[in-house]
């Protein structure tokens, strides 16, 4: 049947030739040619059917019209000021559920990473008020203090995750052990570090990565979204050119045009919105009295894009690169997926579990630096409980504990619904217990409706 | 004549059982040699030791008469042999091109894993083994069984294996699936290939097989030519131990003239 198995450049593991591939499927038409994640579709649904929700019922609390467009027009919840505080409240545990997304889908799970952010945060906050600035003898306030800190916590954060990752993939210590113990371990570890006490203030510049206190203005967020659009627009033409050299069906072109005018609403739609904020008026005053000016008369200005947001951006992009176009994203997959299939087919997973577990460790890190920036200080019970939000995000967000499964903007979506949810009804009223009596049902909804999706749609689950 | 592949006095233990107990077997270029025995005879085991699945614990291996040292899949695939597994080893999650790939991706001159050629290569090659396959972008667990075994045995003869090894190809497969399975492996020996195949069918280790050896409770019964030795023989050697009164050979007669069947 066959008279030419092997191709001629099989042995030479350089790129083959493209050419015409045989047998191309027809080009598809109609709404299923956006190739859209109806899964993804469902989830970004909800999340506007939560907002859409809370817009109404923070309207109805300050209006006595019984119109519920007036309603929708007075609520409180979709203004620029609370999309802002939204999205700086949602970066921390964001960053830490796109590692969690990893972890996962290799069927592991990290229960520490709520202390192990406790333990960086106390590292880089001692950094950055005992030992740069005494025992170095910088001094406080000095230039390098921020970025010294925060290269000696992300360097801990690792080191740690990696450590966790050894125990589980050579130790062969379950992860949920290695963790749970961990979750312990950190949580201590950092109240012995800060000597159980509230270290701040933190460096000024530290303080950069926490939202309001670090945002890069008008002018800069326009450039940036710009820029943002212009590489998704570019990414999607090389994709499609590459598509047509080799051949492969394609998408029709408005399916491609709808998309790309998505991803750029999206963009742009979020910089006007952050662009849209003002800073009040009493702060911009007190910025410029910092530094020793006198501020105009009816002078404004929006605070624009966070430092944060587009930390949490680069990490979105990072991680979703090393997903779906790195060997080491694939070999994670794989490894979840089939962790037998995987070791036949040469694939290290222990130094696999070890490096995941280092990337947790890192992102803890990083969201370490955000979350306390955010708070200006570092307190003992920073990021308490955040493993629980982190893995739930996860989850929402597609991730399947079976592993195999899981995206990484999911999770980010995730961890937006998660926090939509809490501050919304914080906004309303709702009492605290109540608040995480609908959060749990809602994190056990959301799986059960996956699992009946993908039930109906014949996938094994 | 050189073999392709010697295994010389291969032991391997777990715990107190010895699953492969002081066993020597051989393989020529261009010929399908069976590997038989019950569940539990230690055949699958002793073919892992090769694959690099399991690192032995006594015995040395030879490819084309020097010493291969494997102690896992990839110096498996270093000397160029594949395995076809009768579970296939495919990541369920993954498409046809991830798994007919893995561990070897193609990559851009960035170091970035390249799908795009990827897929091109696997459709090309697709089209020659099985023209009926056309879920490029589906994950195989949403496939029939044909089509994963497609994978799986693309994924062996891509690569130029000059060594195969493979268990049970045809255990789950209907009637003209398993054609296209005994077709090909015809193919591949007159390519020159080496082919052990574990095999329960003992009908089809008569088509298909030259030579047999049999495994019993980790040892090697025999190996014998199977062209002349009946099915009862080699039921016989499979199920009592007993070797039969032709056909056997001796270890190192060199590869048997196959009479076409």
């Amino acid at each position: 049947m066959v008279d030419a198995i092997h191709p001629p450049d099989a042995t030479n593991p350089a790129r083959p030739q493209p050419g015409p591939a045989p047998a191309a499927p027809p080009v598809k038409t109609g709404f299923s040619a956006l190739e859209i994640d109806t899964r993804f579709l469902g989830m970004v649904g909800a999340f506007a059917l939560i907002c859409l929700a809370f817009q109404l019922w923070t309207g109805l609390r300050i209006s006595s019209s019984a119109n519920p467009f007036e309603w929708l027009a007075r609520g409180t919840f979709l203004t620029p000021r609370n999309i802002f505080n939204l999205t700086v409240q949602t970066v921390s545990v964001a960053i830490m559920a796109t590692g969690m997304v990893f972890v996962i889908v290799m069927r592991h799970i990290d229960l520490s990473v709520g202390s192990l952010l406790g333990t960086c945060s106390a590292v880089m906050a001692m950094m950055q008020t005992v030992v740069l600035p005494d025992w170095a003898g910088l001094g406080l306030g000095h230039g390098l203090i921020a970025p010294i800190a925060i290269i000696t916590g992300l360097v801990a954060g690792t080191l740690i995750g990696a450590f966790h990752g050894w125990l589980v993939g050579y130790m062969m210590v379950p992860a949920f052990i290695v963790t749970l113990g961990g979750l312990l371990v950190w949580r201590n570890v950092a109240w012995h570090l800060s000597g159980g006490q509230t270290i701040g203030p933190l460096d000024a510049n530290f303080q950069l990565f926490g939202g309001t206190n670090g945002t890069i203005g008008e002018f800069w967020s326009w450039v940036v979204g710009v820029l943002a659009v212009a590489a998704t627009w570019g990414a999607m033409a090389v994709a499609r050119q590459r598509r047509i050299r080799y051949g492969f069906p394609l998408k029709p072109l408005w399916a491609e045009m709808t998309q790309g005018a998505i991803f750029a609403g999206a963009i742009l739609g979020f910089v006007a919105i952050v662009n849209s904020y003002q800073i009040p008026t009493l702060r911009l005053r007190r910025m410029f009295e910092a530094r020793g000016e006198v501020m105009p008369e009816g002078y404004t200005a929006a605070f624009g894009l966070p430092i944060s947001v587009l930390v949490l951006a680069a990490v979105a992009i990072g991680m979703m690169v090393i997903a779906g176009r790195t060997r080491l994203g694939r070999y994670i997959y794989a490894t979840g997926g089939n962790p037998e299939a995987a070791a036949l087919s040469g694939i290290n997973t222990r130094l696999l579990t070890v490096k995941v577990f280092a990337i947790m460790g890192f992102l803890c890190a990083l969201s370490a630096v955000v979350a306390s920036a955010r708070l200006t200080f570092h307190s003992n019970d920073i990021g308490t409980l955040d493993e629980l939000r982190v893995i739930a995000a996860a989850v929402i967000g597609g991730t399947a504990l079976s592993g195999g499964l899981g995206t990484i903007y999911g999770a980010i979506l995730g961890a937006l619904v998660m926090q939509s949810l809490q501050s919304g009804m914080a906004m309303v009223g709702v009492e605290s217990p109540y608040q995480n009596i609908v959060v749990g049902v809602v994190l056990v909804l959301a799986v059960l409706v996956d699992i009946l999706y993908r039930r109906r749609h014949g996938e094994r689950i | 004549m050189t073999p392709l592949v010697e295994m010389r006095d291969m032991q391997l233990a777990f715990g107190g059982l010895k699953a492969v107990d002081h066993v020597t077997v051989d393989l020529y270029p261009g010929e399908v040699v069976g590997v038989l025995g019950h569940n539990g005879a230690g055949k699958s085991c002793l073919m892992k030791m090769l694959s690099g699945a399991y690192q032995a614990d006594g015995g040395e291996i030879y490819v084309n008469g020097e010493r291969a040292v494997i102690q896992n899949p990839r110096d498996a695939r270093r000397y160029n042999i594949e395995t076809i597994y009768q579970t296939l080893a495919l990541a369920d999650n993954l498409d046809a091109a991830a798994n007919l790939f893995l561990g070897r991706e193609l990559v851009t001159r960035l170091g970035f894993v390249d799908d795009d050629s990827m897929e091109a290569e696997t459709r090309r090659i697709m089209a020659r083994l099985n023209p009926n396959f056309t879920d490029f972008t589906k994950p195989v667990a949403a496939m029939s069984g044909g089509q994963r075994q497609s994978v799986a045995i693309a994924r062996a003869v891509y690569f130029n294996a000059k060594i195969l090894i493979m268990d049970e190809p045809t255990a789950a497969l209907g009637p003209f699936e398993t054609r296209m399975v005994m077709d090909l492996i015809e193919e591949l020996r007159r390519q020159n290939l080496g082919i052990f195949l574990i095999d329960h069918d003992i009908h089809q280790v008569k088509q298909m097989c030259d030579r047999a050896h049999v495994m019993k409770n980790g040892q090697l019964v025999g190996t014998v030519d199977v062209s002349q030795v009946t099915e009862d023989d080699l039921l016989g050697m499979i199920i009592m131990g007993k070797k039969p009164d032709r056909g056997v050979l001796e270890y190192g007669s060199g590869p048997v003239n196959r009479t076409p069947a």
